[in-house]
């Protein structure tokens, strides 16, 4: 699939039937076994595939739970009660793609995050990002519409909020929001288009995934050192050796998850979602789901107009806006180096953007008044600075660290100096 | 045009509804509720092996039945599920044909009422919320099925960082409990609103709608159990998780053995990497 010449040779008539007329076999092979990787891939890398493994948990999940759930005010929280009291298991695949859905964040934030460590972004991955984003992107979309569907408090709540952001466009931003509800308010419309997309988004997510995958292979994978791969002791096949490491950080990423399924499955929920959704009773607090809260407190920061923009508008453009911002990464960050091992500089800005995300989730947790929202404004100013600011100028101004000339090379370095300590140890 | 004023209410509704809400919030920012955190109780179904105490919860649904039911219905709970309890089938057969539940229409069209079985659910005491909130003083009593979920304090950093270690996922129990051994006389200077009872516990002012629904000896226990408020409140809050989390003895169980076959899968994982990757320096 990189352009590399196919070694795969069918040793069956079958096979070589096959390979005449669908190579599909060859596509697999030259894909997930023949396929070079960096021989110098950490555990950071095994996202990936954790990925894929969650997203099948979901539509695999998601679709049993859809033969029983009714997507109808009347009797969605019913159907929802059901599946946890009545249905075989019921309990177990609704706790496992209720957390499975904030599992998969987990995955989706480490995987962006290590991207942006070790500069996976940079020319020629741009489309390999873009479409990373673009995922992400309809991955929020399907876990906001995903949550609305118990027709809890906090589904109702969250969702006439939500929705309510689209208001703050000029011109078109009533139209947009009537357009979603299916109506003025949020009611069985919505719920059920609701439904029919929260069903359709997980499918265009797997087609975009292809595509992902597809653009990966054509460029190859980044690697710790972020030089390219120059000579075949650079690389090792992708199975055996890739694959088993993916298999055991998914074991270990499944022992996590089913930690938390089994013994605290609601640790990650919201109380106020086991009340049925009422239309005339707000909640104290209306909050989102974790995965959202670094964005809310964004949204929630713009507290003062600026020029014709009014704070409410301002949230919106913030808040959309930092997603936004990841899209034009390949083009913000000037730097010629592209691993932060050695970019002693970008490493430090680069742990604190993600301490600051990590507080700005916190902040999205607490009410918006007094101190959180002058600690909010702080953390969204350093969130845009961080993208805006540092990755630009720091490019042009950074002395980077010696690079070595090879993966093999750095590979070799590390393991001599790993020998060198182990051995002033034992003489020590 | 019927539809559009149907909307159109759904909308009005739906702003008014926002502007309380806003007043609200603001009003529950001035002070933060609950004043005093719940007690935390040692709870036999908490931890990895947790399981009912099913004395416990036969006792919790005896003050369901005398006490809670009153006001409360438990409608997502049916008869069946009982012998979880500890019941047999005579047990809960007998059980739920002491409750008259509506059934019908019959051949001519009239609706009867019957003896309930196993199959139905634990009749609601109020027809609607309009009738439950005209005889409690305007607030609607909520259904308990779920109370023991749909309640929990926050717990705060760094502690909900711990709660995942500790397992703690009895809030719920623990804010019942608190909440009925919490009422107290309303200190000086604080204005408690006509109808309504001082508890620093609860969750979302500084009193509630409810009187102190139970006191020592109200309900006579044929297990030898102390007839005391504080063991009361104890067995309800258990009876309610129950009630709210009907499978957590499977789940954890369950649990159970897929930690330890994904422990052990992780370890073979482990094994077959390291010699996979042996000779390759990476």
């Amino acid at each position: 699939m990189s352009g590399g010449h196919s070694t795969y040779t069918p040793k069956t008539g079958v096979g070589r039937w096959m390979d005449a007329r669908l190579p599909l076999p060859r596509l697999v092979y030259d894909s997930f076994v023949a396929y070079p990787v960096p021989r110098n891939l950490n555990y950071a890398y095994t996202f990936g595939g954790i990925l894929s493994l969650m997203l099948a948990v979901q539509i695999v999940t998601g679709i049993v739970l859809a033969m029983h759930y009714a997507a109808n005010t009347g009797v969605a929280f019913t159907s929802v009660e059901q599946i946890m009291r009545d249905v075989n298991s019921g309990w177990l695949l609704r706790y496992m793609h209720a957390n499975g859905a904030s599992f998969f964040f987990i995955a989706v934030y480490i995987h962006i995050m290590r991207g942006l460590y070790y500069g996976s972004y940079k020319a020629p991955r741009e489309m390999l990002w873009i479409l990373g984003c673009v995922i992400y992107l309809l991955m929020m979309a399907t876990a906001f519409m995903g949550y609305v569907l118990p027709w809890g408090q906090m589904s109702f709540w969250g969702a006439t909020v939500i929705t309510g952001f689209f208001t703050a466009i000029p011109v078109v931003g009533d139209w947009i929001q009537q357009l979603l509800l299916g109506g003025f308010a949020v009611d069985n419309p919505t719920l059920n288009r609701f439904f029919s997309l929260h069903y359709l988004l997980p499918f265009m997510i797997a087609g975009v995934v292809v595509l992902h995958v597809w653009a990966l292979h054509v460029t190859g994978q980044t690697n710790p050192t972020g030089i390219e791969v120059k000579q075949k002791t650079d690389t090792v096949a992708f199975t055996p050796y890739a694959t088993i490491k993916d298999a055991l950080a998914m074991v270990v990423f499944l022992l996590v998850f089913a930690y938390f399924i089994f013994y605290i499955p609601n640790f990650l929920g919201h109380p106020d979602n086991y009340t049925e959704a009422n239309a005339l009773v707000t909640p104290a607090h209306i909050v989102p789901e974790w995965y959202f809260l670094p964005f809310y407190a964004i949204l929630r920061a713009i507290t003062f107009n600026i020029g014709p923009i009014d704070s409410k508008l301002g949230g919106v453009l913030a808040m959309f806006g930092a997603i936004a911002v990841l899209f034009v990464v390949p083009w913000l960050d000037t730097s010629k180096v592209r691993s932060a091992v050695y970019r002693p500089w970008y490493k430090l800005f680069f742990w604190l953007f993600v301490i600051d995300s990590v507080f700005l989730g916190w902040l999205g947790s607490r009410p918006a008044e007094g101190l959180y929202v002058a600690l909010a404004q702080g953390a969204t100013l350093y969130y845009f600075a961080f993208f805006i600011i540092i990755m630009p100028v720091l490019g042009l101004i950074e002395t980077p660290r010696r690079l070595p000339n090879s993966i093999t090379e750095a590979v070799l370095e590390k393991n001599k100096a790993g020998a060198n300590a182990a051995a002033q140890t034992t003489q020590g | 045009m019927r539809k559009g004023i149907m909307s159109m209410n759904t909308f009005i509704r739906t702003l008014a509804a926002l502007g309380v809400g806003l007043s609200l919030a603001g009003a529950a920012g001035a002070a933060e509720f609950p004043h005093e955190k719940p007690v935390e109780q040692n709870w036999s179904f908490a931890g990895p092996f947790g399981h009912y105490d099913k004395g416990q919860l036969q006792r919790g649904l005896k003050i369901y039945r005398e006490v809670c039911s009153s006001c409360h219905s438990l409608s997502r709970v049916a008869f069946r599920t009982l012998s979880d309890l500890g019941y047999d089938e005579g047990q809960v057969r007998a059980l739920a044909a002491e409750y008259e539940v509506e059934d019908g229409p019959n051949d001519d069209g009239d609706m009867f009422t019957r003896p309930a079985t196993p199959s139905d659910y634990f009749p609601a005491p109020f027809a609607n919320a309009q009738q439950a909130a005209a005889s409690n003083n305007g607030a609607v009593p909520p259904d308990l099925s779920l109370i023991a979920k749909a309640r929990a304090v926050e717990r705060g950093f760094p502690t909900f960082v711990f709660d995942i270690f500790t397992q703690y996922a009895e809030g719920g129990p623990d804010y019942i409990y608190s909440l009925l051994t919490g009422y107290e006389e309303a200190p000086e200077g604080v204005q408690v609103p006509e109808g309504t009872y001082y508890n620093p516990h609860f969750i979302a002012s500084n009193s509630l709608a409810m009187a102190q629904p139970l006191t020592d000896g109200q309900v006579t226990y044929d297990d030898g159990s102390p007839e005391t408020l504080d063991q009361y409140s104890r067995d309800i809050s258990a009876f309610l998780m129950w009630a709210a989390e009907p499978h957590l003895e499977a789940r954890k169980s369950t649990g159970f053995v897929v930690m330890v076959f994904l422990v052990l899968f992780a370890g073979l994982m482990f094994l077959t990497k390291r010699k996979v990757w042996k000779d390759i320096a990476h």
